[in-house]
């Protein structure tokens, strides 16, 4: 199959009064077509700054895509200037965020934010974007679309935004889309709906979406492949079955442990003892040494970062020997 | 909407009174007679005088013939200039006040509004900090030091306006130009606040994402909450453009209504102290309502309940 | 009990090394340390200056009149010959008395109003709120005007007379703050602690909403010198024989064309200290980084 984006060895970096935050730090991954991508990880562990720069969305200054490169068609999106960029966003690649509360704008109507993209990269004329933008709200399932159009995000509940958000980041029909926890902030039974409505979409529609969440059991659930970072870095990679069938690093295991749906009753949850480390201070070796269980830590790298080893077809593991589960290949 | 008018104007109408009674008493305590002025009155005249405006009776039955001549909408006569009614005289030089204030806003927001954006957008550039450095000095020249310096450059040395007065059509513009300076300041700072607030909000990055461009997100995505703030100072800008215009006019030597007030009080016009002060508190209030409409106007969250 | 006992105490280490923090940011901006210096250097020049003058405050010198900065009379002397030097530095000190002294009535007004309101919250609070707006919509400038000439001329009741009319802003800060804080755990604890009211609002709750007080109190000090001036401006400040900026500018103001440094000294000194209160208000927002209490 062919890749819809390939990044390699992205990194990224802030420069800010406390030092060099480096958010990023040598990620790749690829999305090939119709296929659902995961990013997870603890939070700050640099999910949403690898997307956004994808984008071109984070700060800069303080932000700086420090290298790599991200290949989308036959463009590298990371060398795009910025007005090619907002030719790929939101019509080519579009994005959902985390917080439906604050991602739509108050001061307009839904309607009007929901056609922005239709007018924009379309062209379309006002009558028609809205004539569009009624079916797309009926198509994520808001009954009432004509009406509904005419109102504030205010008049909206939270779910009910996150409808409007898919809506407005599928209505120009991208390849990609990237969701950004994009059901972290719902409660539990709207979050269902969610997930099933950009499964659903996703199907019908056959694009390729990158997921990211700290949520394994959502992962479980919609991605392909899964990408586990940590720190800044990848720590492995592989498809979801072949992940939660055979995890080989420790943070992953550490993560699956902690799925409280998958810890036996009556026993305490689980919890990763530890802060994830500071990223303007990096140890030199494995980034998550420190966490570790006493007698594996020797085992850790400590001088020089941990490289990416495929041990098995399509999985790809960091390969610190304190972390890897079972050893490693040499 | 219509109920929040109605309780605001029942509010406005305590203020009047309030406003009213405090006034009374205030410029009664000043030491000093309103017809103690050049020219001593035969004692007959003065007798005369205060029987009319009723300074011969106790306190109380005073403020309620004034007061009740106030709610009949009677402003009575001027005690210092006699026989004028000061209505007449608020109408005479409130229109003065009110072009010297309007223009004055006018230039504020001109110059601020822009600078204030282009500041926000262009953070920490140089635009942004000449822009803010020039909103400080603003802030710190007061107009009775700005006013000096616009007179000698425009009236004294280039010779093309008035230095002060009330004669030609262009006089006007030092004044509203000193004014309009030290608000585009204020308006100038404000706007940069809010604008970069809201350019930090998620749903400004929302729009970037959709691929709006830059100068389309300022003007639609951002300016509409940016401006809440300025809208929400234009209240208290207007009122103090226009009640506090007493410096102003005694720089400029205009025939405004601030020059009557300070002269009022000096002279203890007890009737048209009161009136002034009425005017003023009446003119602030519709501003203030007009403000808060606005505001509501523009915040789909507030209008709509 | 004893959970509760802990939770006090644990609030306080943090907040000092919170002003730790904002000391530090403060010191890596360049402007506003500039500009505190020349407050430092302004305050003392004031305060500490006339008493090393030569020249008395009132000493009029009728043969020398007006003449320019000169080795004799550093700030030159005005019409009457007075020396313009003790003048302006005396006048400074007045300026900075009543920028002070305002704001520290201001000050106490506005915290003890906005944190009982903020603190006892429900009906109280709107009510006392709405009362504050309703004073927000006076012409508050006629009633400064108002007020001394009411109580005549003098330097304390002109002090009280700004700061009474100041203090609104500062009860708003205050409110928000606190309101904000009054839900806190350690709140919740001292009142378990059966604490009384007061001495929670004065103990706990004061101390942690004291950023935002300060940032507007360094704010309100350049505000209420403005205020002053512009009295003084009007002939309703201070009287002769004592002068402060605002009565120099409008003197000089009176003289520009012929006896510029009458002007443009005085307004300097106004301008100057003004502009270094405010940046030093500003450096301190963003050290302390804190919102305004506004909204
Ligand atoms: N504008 C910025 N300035 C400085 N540091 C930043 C900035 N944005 C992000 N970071 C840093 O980059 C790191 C990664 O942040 P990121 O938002 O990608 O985390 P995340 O994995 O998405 O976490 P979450 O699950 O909380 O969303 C964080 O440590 C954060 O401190
Ligand atoms: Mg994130």
């Amino acid at each position: 199959m062919s890749a819809i984006i390939e990044v390699k060895d992205l990194t990224v970096a802030f420069h800010t009064r406390n030092g060099v935050v480096r958010a990023v730090d040598g990620v790749s991954f690829r999305v090939e077509a119709g296929q659902t991508v995961g990013i997870v990880g603890e939070s700050g562990s640099g999910k949403s700054v690898t997307c956004y720069s994808l984008l071109g969305l984070i700060s800069q200054p303080p932000g700086r895509i420090e290298g790599g490169s991200a290949i989308f068609g036959n463009q590298d999106l990371l060398k795009l200037s910025e007005k090619d960029l907002q030719k790929v966003r939101g019509s080519r690649i579009s994005m959902i965020f985390q917080d439906p509360m604050t991602s739509l704008n108050p001061f307009l109507k839904v309607g009007t934010q929901l056609v922005e993209p239709l007018r924009l990269h379309q062209g379309l004329d006002k009558a028609a974007a809205w004539k569009k933008g009624i079916e797309a709200l009926a198509e994520v399932g808001i009954p009432d679309p004509a009406t509904r159009m005419d109102q504030y995000p205010h008049e909206f509940s939270g779910g009910m935004r996150q409808r409007v958000m898919i809506a407005m980041a599928l209505i120009t029909r991208p390849q990609l889309l990237i969701a950004d926890e994009p059901t972290t902030a719902l409660d539990v039974t709207i979050q269902q709906q969610v997930l099933d409505l950009i499964k659903d979409l996703q199907k019908r529609l056959g694009i390729a979406v990158v997921f990211i969440t700290h949520d394994l059991a959502v992962v479980h659930e919609i991605c392909d492949v899964v990408n586990v970072m940590y720190a800044g870095r990848l720590v492995e990679s592989a498809s979801a079955a072949d992940l939660f069938a055979h995890p080989r690093h420790a943070y992953t295991r550490a993560l699956m442990r902690s799925i409280p749906a998958l810890q036996k009753k009556g026993e305490p949850l689980y919890t990763i003892p530890g802060l994830p480390p500071d990223l303007s201070q990096l140890p030199d070796g494995c980034a998550f040494r420190a966490r570790q269980i006493p007698d594996r830590q020797a085992l850790c790298l400590t001088t020089k970062k941990p490289p990416l080893l495929e041990i098995a077809s399509g999985h790809w593991v960091q390969a610190c020997p304190g972390c890897v589960e079972g050893g490693l290949p040499l | 909407m219509l109920r929040f008018i109605f309780s605001r104007l029942l509010q406005s109408l305590l203020v009047l009174v309030v406003v009213f009674t405090a006034t009374f008493f205030l410029i009664r305590l000043k030491p000093g007679d309103p017809f103690k002025g050049e020219k001593a009155m035969p004692a007959s005249v003065l007798a005369q005088m205060n029987k009319r405006y009723a300074l011969d009776q106790p306190l109380w039955k005073q403020y309620f013939i004034h007061a009740g001549a106030f709610a009949r909408g009677d402003l009575l006569p001027s005690m210092r200039y006699e026989g004028v009614q000061n209505s007449k005289i608020i109408k005479d030089s409130f229109p003065v006040s009110l072009l010297i204030g309007l223009s004055a806003l006018t230039i504020a927001l001109g110059v601020g509004l822009p600078a204030g954006i282009i500041a926000a957008v262009r953070k920490n550039t140089w635009l942004d900090y000449s822009a803010m450095s020039l909103a400080m000095l603003g802030i710190c020249l007061p107009t009775f030091v700005m006013g000096p310096i616009l007179q000698w450059i425009f009236a004294l040395k280039l010779g093309w306006l008035n230095v002060a007065g009330w004669f030609e059509r262009t006089d006007w513009i030092l004044p509203a130009a000193t004014m309009g300076f030290i608000y585009a300041a204020y308006i100038a700072r404000l706007t940069r606040g809010g604008m970069l607030e809201i350019l930090n909000q998620d749903y400004i990055r929302t729009a970037r994402a959709k691929g709006v461009p830059g100068k389309q997100i300022v003007i639609k995505h951002a300016l509409r909450g940016g401006l809440l703030p300025v809208v929400a100072f234009l209240g208290p800008a207007f009122a103090g453009i226009t009640t506090g215009s007493f410096i102003i006019e005694k720089i400029f030597q205009l025939p405004g209504l601030g020059q009557h007030f300070v002269g009022s009080v000096f002279n203890s016009d007890y009737t048209l102290v009161q009136a002034t002060t009425v005017f003023y508190a009446a003119l602030l209030v519709l501003i203030n309502l007009g403000s808060d409409i606005l505001q509501a106007w523009l915040n789909p969250r507030i209008r709509l309940t | 009990m004893t959970a509760a006992a802990s939770a006090i105490p644990a609030s306080l280490p943090r907040g000092r090394s919170l002003g730790q923090d904002a000391w530090a940011r403060l010191r890596k901006n360049k402007l506003a340390m500039v500009c505190g210096v020349v407050l430092i250097a302004i305050f003392l020049m004031c305060y500490l200056g006339p008493l090393f003058c030569t020249y008395r405050l009132d000493a009029q010198d009728l043969e020398l009149k007006a003449t320019p900065p000169s080795a004799a009379h550093w700030f030159g002397t005005d019409e009457a010959g007075r020396d313009q030097l003790v003048r302006v530095l005396s006048g400074g000190r007045v300026s900075l008395n009543v920028g002070l002294l305002a704001t520290a009535v201001s000050l106490i007004i506005g915290v003890a109003y906005g944190a009982t309101a903020g603190y006892l919250g429900g009906r109280t609070d709107s009510v006392m709120m709405r009362f504050v707006d309703v004073l927000y919509s006076l012409p508050f400038m006629v009633f400064v005007i108002l007020l001394t000439v009411a109580f005549g001329r003098s330097m304390w009741l002109l002090y009280l007379a700004i700061g009474a009319v100041e203090w609104l802003t500062m009860a708003r800060i205050v409110r928000a703050g606190v309101q904000a804080q009054a839900r806190m755990e350690f709140v919740e604890a001292a009142r378990s602690l059966g604490l009384s009211n007061s001495r929670i609002i004065f103990r706990h709750i004061v101390p942690n909403v004291l950023g935002p007080v300060i940032v507007y109190t360094t704010l309100t000090v350049p505000a209420v010198m403005l205020l002053e001036a512009a009295l003084s401006f009007l002939g309703l400040g201070v009287q002769p024989p004592n002068s402060s900026w605002g009565s120099l500018i409008d003197q000089g103001a009176k003289s520009m064309e012929t006896y510029p440094w009458l002007l443009v000294i005085p307004a300097a000194f106004f301008s100057v200290t003004l502009f270094c209160l405010n940046f030093v208000g500003d450096g301190l927002r963003d050290a302390i980084d804190v919102r305004s209490g506004k909204d």
